[in-house]
């Protein structure tokens, strides 16, 4: 989240995830949720999600994302907004579009919702629909259209990758078409689905130049009509992104089993206790459960963040891609080039300027057949699943 | 003084932000999709009666019934610019 001013006293969750359900009607291979997704069939129910939204209000918590999966296939989403707008929460609605129509839209408005983020998986129908797994395209041009009908803020989200990285110009002049306040150009993040596709998502340097520079173009050219959230991919840069703007400093996440995370990746690393809010109140979750403490503050940091003057700013990058690339959750971000495991980094974007064409693995789509296939190992065997 | 708005404007909060008191942070702040902006006790005190209904010289006279002595003109029309810049408030439409 970004905010002004400076923060005092101890951190508060001011960004709450609600991660409703991990069902979706889309497959996109990109996708941050973890491998596993099939095993999530424990939701909170309507009261138990209330509950968590009243808790977490009490600790300061002011922006709430409903997101998932998809949290429009959640028949209660337009209780679950009317009671989070009643508690005085900003609410911001991250979807697909794809289980909206104007009756929805006209019944969140009525709820209080302030927001809906709608995301696009490229400016063409048929990369849209490729990558996607379905024919969502013109369905999402019409709910856009829908969004801004209805007077809410109208914010575009396109997830940047290898397959759509090129069309940066034609993406910017259709969220100009349809009026949009805000875009988010947004880098995939290679955790879940996206760590599993990257060899096929990540973009080549060159790529990467020429859409940030269209990026930017665009920024100077639509000031004060659109503004454009161009996230630089971390993967091509030499310093970490301020991850979550630190550990347990601002970002909760809930699964929709009610795991509560320090940011929606973070149920990947070993060593975590994952309370539920099941079994614990948010405040102990947040104040005071080894999860939420363990990468809080400089304590835990080794060299080179230890003594680096930028641990500050970046807090030694995230945890999770630590883990994913060193092995250790505790190591600078490989991204770093401070890091002794930076050249890894360097050899997957040097792989992906030679692969020019998609190598030997196909995309893995994101569904659940897909999750039970790659996660088998996980299930208990005689559960009958 | 060159300002955006005149005595008789109306101000009014954007409809695509919401301005809220938040007991945690002790402050007014400027919400936004998934953004927020921490306002400084000024700053909150004249964006909370940007309305739609009062005029700036409304405004400017409350402020003045409500911190007496204070010369605060000059300053209401500055900071009225820098939030209509930021497209926190905008003109009443008729």
């Amino acid at each position: 989240m970004k905010t002004n001013g400076s923060d005092t006293g101890a951190p508060k969750p001011l960004w709450l995830l609600a991660e409703l359900t991990y069902k979706c009607p889309l497959q996109c291979p990109y996708c941050s949720n973890p491998l596993d997704i099939a095993r999530y069939r424990n939701e909170l129910s309507t009261e138990e999600w209330i509950g968590v939204f009243r808790e977490a209000r009490a600790l300061g918590a002011v922006q709430l994302g409903f997101s998932g999966g998809e949290a429009l296939v959640r028949k209660d989403l337009e209780i679950l907004i009317a009671e989070a707008h009643e508690l005085g929460y900003y609410t911001n609605l991250l979807t697909s579009g794809v289980g909206m129509d104007e009756a929805r839209i006209k019944a969140f408005k009525a709820a209080g919702l302030d927001h809906i983020q709608v995301s696009f998986q490229a400016s063409s129908e048929e990369l849209n629909d490729f990558i996607a797994g379905n024919n969502s395209f013109q369905h999402k041009l019409e709910m856009a259209r829908l969004v801004k009908k209805y007077d809410y803020p109208m914010v575009l989200c396109f997830v940047l990758h290898r397959h759509n990285e090129d069309q940066v110009e034609q993406i910017l002049e259709m969220a100009h078409a349809l009026e949009a306040d805000y875009v988010e150009l947004a880098t995939t993040q290679y955790y879940g689905w996206a760590l599993h596709n990257r060899d096929q998502l990540i973009p080549s340097r060159a790529q990467v130049e020429a859409a940030e520079a269209v990026a930017h173009r665009y920024q100077e050219k639509l000031k004060g009509k659109m503004r454009i959230f161009y996230v630089v991919p971390d993967y091509h840069e030499e310093r970490p992104k301020a991850c979550m703007s630190g550990w347990g400093s601002v970002f909760l996440t809930i699964a929709p089993d009610g795991t509560a995370l320090p940011c929606h990746a973070a149920g990947e690393l070993p060593g975590l206790t994952f309370p539920n809010v099941r079994d614990h109140s948010i405040e102990w979750i947040w104040n005071d459960s080894p999860d939420f403490n363990k990468f809080r503050g400089y304590g835990w940091m080794k060299e080179p963040c230890r003594s680096c003057d930028e641990k500050e700013k970046d807090f030694g990058g995230c945890r999770c891609q630590a883990y994913l690339l060193t092995g250790d959750a505790a190591n600078a971000d490989p991204v770093c080039g401070k890091s002794p495991h930076h050249r890894q980094i360097v050899e997957l974007v040097e792989q992906a300027d030679i692969l020019s064409e998609p190598g030997a693995a196909p995309l893995v789509f994101r569904n659940m057949r897909n999750s039970k296939r790659l996660t088998a190992d996980k299930w208990p065997k005689a559960s009958g699943q | 003084m060159s300002s955006r708005f005149n005595a008789d404007d109306v101000p009014q909060i954007s409809p695509t932000f919401r301005l809220q008191w938040e007991e945690a942070q002790g402050c007014h702040v400027i919400l936004y999709p998934e953004g927020m902006v921490k306002l400084n006790p000024a700053a909150g005190e004249i964006l909370k009666r940007c309305d739609g209904e009062a005029s700036v010289a409304r405004i400017i006279d409350q402020l003045k019934a409500a911190f007496p002595g204070a010369e605060l003109e000059a300053d209401v029309y500055q900071f009225l610019d820098t939030a209509y810049e930021n497209q926190w408030i905008r003109h009443r439409r008729a």
